[in-house]
């Protein structure tokens, strides 16, 4: 019997089998190469846009013919990646964007552009752009509409607007639509101790709102309305991935090992993320001399590793190769409190019309989580799943109407 | 996932049980018979090693989806269920010495058969029909075909309008193909489905750009070696490069002939699904009912059906002896963007003692029909198109024989359009009780 995945499926067209190792390091030189082009240029930052803009198109032309994602999708890859390690630590190359940026960011903040506000520019940029093809592609359901505008709005108010008016007004730059653990620091002691200090009742207001949002708003929240009412709906990193990672989708491994992997790394991080917290607070009691200096290293390490390897160059820079949700699903500690609380005890599920799935596969196939969709519904069970971010695509592409996001049971 | 474990009833004896054909019938039958108890399965099939979703094959075409996600289990799981998979035709079916003989050489013995061949596709009798160029959409294989043949097409022409006829005419337009769709009704499926909603369907295909051809029908498929052009019935002649036809399709009963299981249109079987020979059942589209319920079919070749006879067919294989009843009908589709869903019946000719209500929203895209019993008020079918219904309320309305005059005033309970979007109950709800009024 043959057991090799491909074999026994007479093909109606031929897909690339995948490409080999030694050709993924001749692609990833290329992407590099052109990367290097893209920085060199730095004295000419309208010609370094015109070809980010074309090196990401190409990447969406990967998510959009798929089945050529083996090549494509990892020229992309290591691009967006190159491209954001640049921008994380090594943003010299890129100043001449960055003044690119220089007259907004006066208006916006008062003071000259910098890396971060070129970043966050370019972030919002693209979920409104790719956000509006998103609406356009599924403008029949009324569901997505609203989702998209919601997240469009929140990437644009709470995370790129206010926060900027908020330096305007020589406040702290604060993100209140994030809140610990996945801003870890909002509730690390030296930073409350910074806000409170530096900005006195701003500083109180905001400590409180922090606490308030991660111990009371989220768990009623969630159990009201599942994990969606954050993860698709409000969070910037899912803003990014429900917009420009939507081509990409598909691609988040179905498997049942990616399921075991998935369990044990987002709770990990998650128990990592509590501890270190505790640590921290138990060290700031004992006036630092648990931690002495290693207190700070601790933190910077976290931030590089998880705050910026994880969420951002692999979470993001990765579209093209994992999926849109990697972060989001084998990572992000507020998703894993968000998931177990909806695993236990919220009313949220995706209901199963009868019996009438015809096993198609759209569903897991689209789901970005890797949830496998159709194995719930081919036997007519509902979907409870920690990580669900109730996105509603599997319900939007079945092709039966066979699937719905519900709140509550319907009682007959 | 399917646990092996947890057998409801335990058969004394491990039986060798074979499936043949591993269509959604023998799958489901394997999944049943596993959790039923412990015995030895082997599902045979020449189609695909990996049972797949038929059902399917056209988003496959249309390159929304690759053939192993349309696969109904991942390779783990028929390991770890203990389900053997043999990709082979077979030949022959020995009752006697109780084995099964394939095409490749060797053969299988058995204790108990379930035969799940499904269908094949029916052919119209039409001079030319077995030119290169014209083909079925049913078998794996039809779409590589298809996929070879659509290359050098520009203009196709689809003959049949059922459920898969119109699944062939969406892949083709996908493709950027100019199709003629040719139907024998004076409505798209006028035979099963109610005027006001077959009109309704009729001016979607059109507005699809779709060269619709009502009340017709083809008369010669001419070409050499390849499809041509087909001549209709009217003596009209439309080049063609590819000719897909879907008028149906018949139960995969031929490898039985000369064996003592007794056959008719189908594989005849009685209410426990068990043929004419003892240990030996079928199941799913191949199998035809001995005493089918009133106003349902012998043969009903569905997806559905076809997974409930599974079910039942294991039971009964297992030593679990289980009627097969026809259930409360329901079936859904759609065409190109338009779901279609029914449940219980709703005939469409409205038969005497019936009374139908019909809604439509003024776009002209969606519709709710209620059927109930003109004497009693109790409801008895539903068939909406563009709006969702959930499935476990209008079975549970029907099978309680709720009057039409409660089920308006809750018809929200049914709805299952996605959140946030536009509902119509209150509407359909007035509109329906002014057409009652007066009435019992």
């Amino acid at each position: 019997m043959n057991t090799s995945p491909d074999e026994s499926l007479s093909l109606a067209r031929t897909y690339p089998a995948g490409i080999r190792p030694l050709q993924k390091v001749a692609l990833a030189c290329c992407s590099l190469a052109l990367l290097c082009l893209v920085l060199s240029l730095n004295s000419h930052p309208i010609l370094q846009l015109v070809l980010i803009a074309l090196a990401t198109l190409t990447g969406l032309a990967a998510g959009a013919l798929w089945y050529n994602r083996s090549v494509a999708g990892w020229l992309a890859g290591v691009f967006i990646s190159g491209f954001y390690v640049c921008l994380y630590w090594y943003p010299a190359p890129l100043s001449g964007l960055v003044q690119l940026l220089d007259p907004l960011s006066y208006l916006m903040r008062g003071r000259p552009s910098d890396q971060w506000f070129l970043y966050g520019f370019s972030y919002t940029a693209l979920v409104l752009i790719m956000g509006i093809r998103f609406m356009y592609k599924y403008r029949r359901n009324a569901y997505q509409r609203w989702r998209t505008i919601s997240v469009m709005f929140f990437q644009l108010i709470f995370s790129f607007l206010i926060p900027a008016w908020m330096m305007a007004m020589n406040q702290p730059e604060y993100y209140f639509t994030y809140f610990w653990p996945l801003k870890y620091e909002y509730l690390f002691p030296d930073h409350i101790g910074w806000l409170t200090g530096s900005y006195v009742h701003t500083g109180i207001f905001l400590v409180c709102w922090g606490a308030i949002m991660s111990f009371i708003a989220v768990p009623v929240l969630t159990w009201y309305f599942g994990k969606r009412w954050y993860c698709s709906w409000v969070c910037g990193c899912g803003a990014l991935a429900e917009t420009a990672g939507d081509p990409y989708r598909s691609l988040s491994d179905k498997s049942l090992r990616a399921w075991q992997v998935e369990r044990w790394m987002i709770h990990g991080v998650l128990v990592f993320i509590i501890l270190a917290t505790l640590l921290l607070w138990l060290n700031s009691w004992k006036q630092g001399s648990l931690l002495g200096s290693y207190s700070h290293i601790f933190s910077r390490s976290y931030s590089f590793l998880i705050g910026s390897m994880f969420s951002g160059v692999i979470g993001t820079g990765f579209y093209p190769i994992l999926g849109s949700r990697v972060w989001c699903r084998f990572g992000c500690p507020q998703a894993a409190i968000l998931g177990i609380i909806q695993r236990r005890w919220s009313r949220f599920r995706i209901t199963t019309n009868g019996g009438q799935c015809i096993s198609c596969g759209n569903c897991s196939e689209y789901c970005e989580m890797g949830i496998d969709v159709k194995s719930y519904a081919q036997r007519g069970e509902d979907i409870v799943r920690a990580s669900c971010v109730g996105c509603g695509i599997c319900s939007a592409v079945c092709p039966r109407g066979v699937l719905k996001l519900e709140n509550g049971t319907v009682k007959l | 996932m399917d646990a092996a474990g947890g057998s409801l009833e335990s058969v004394a004896l491990t039986m060798h049980i074979v499936i043949i054909g591993n269509g959604i019938a023998g799958v489901t039958a394997a999944r049943h018979i596993r959790k039923l108890g412990d015995h030895c399965i082997t599902m045979i099939s020449d189609e695909s090693l990996r049972p797949f979703a038929r059902t399917a094959l056209m988003y496959v075409f249309m390159g929304q989806l690759t053939l192993k996600s349309t696969q109904l289990y991942e390779d783990w799981f028929w390991e770890k269920n203990r389900i053997g998979r043999v990709h082979a035709r077979v030949r022959e079916v020995n009752t006697l010495r109780q084995e099964v003989a394939l095409e490749s050489g060797g053969s299988v013995s058995y204790d108990r058969l379930v035969i799940a061949t499904g269908s094949i596709p029916a052919k119209p009798g039409i001079p030319g029909e077995n030119l290169s160029g014209v083909q079925h959409l049913y078998h794996l294989s039809d779409l590589d075909t298809l996929e070879n043949h659509v290359r050098s097409t520009r203009h196709a022409v689809v003959l049949g309008g059922g459920l898969t006829g119109i699944e062939l005419v969406e892949m083709l337009l996908s493709r950027g193909l100019q199709v003629t769709f040719i139907v024998r009704e004076n409505t798209f499926m006028s035979r099963q489905i109610t005027a006001e909603e077959s009109s309704m369907i009729t001016r979607l295909i059109r507005e699809h750009g779709v060269d619709l051809r009502l009340n017709s029908g083809i008369r010669e498929i001419k070409g050499q070696t390849c499809v041509k052009s087909v001549v209709l019935a009217d003596g009209t002649e439309i080049p063609c490069e590819l000719l897909g036809i879907t008028i149906g399709v018949s139960p995969a009963t031929g490898f039985l002939s000369g064996t003592d299981i007794e056959t008719g249109r189908g594989i005849l079987v009685d209410d426990y699904l068990c043929t004419s020979v003892a240990g030996i059942y079928a199941a799913g589209d191949c199998a035809q009912l001995r005493a089918p319920a009133p106003a349902r079919g012998a043969v009903e070749p569905l997806w559905y059906t076809a997974r409930a006879m599974g079910e039942c067919a294991a039971h009964n294989v297992c030593g679990v002896a289980t009627v097969y009843e026809q259930r409360i009908w329901y079936n859904s589709a759609r065409f190109f963007d338009t779901e279609y869903q029914i449940y219980g019946h709703v005939p469409a000719i409205t038969p005497d003692g019936i009374r139908s209500l019909y809604w439509e929203h003024k776009s002209g895209r969606k519709s709710v029909r209620i059927n109930y019993e003109a004497e009693t008020g109790s409801v008895t079918g539903f068939q909406t198109v563009g709006i969702r219904y959930r499935q476990e309320v209008c079975e549970q309305w029907i099978h309680a024989r709720k009057p039409v005059s409660a089920v308006l005033t809750e018809l929200a309970k049914a709805n299952f359009d996605p959140e946030f979007s536009r509902r119509y109950e209150a509407e359909i709800g007035m509109f329906f009780q002014q057409q009652t009024a007066g009435k019992p």
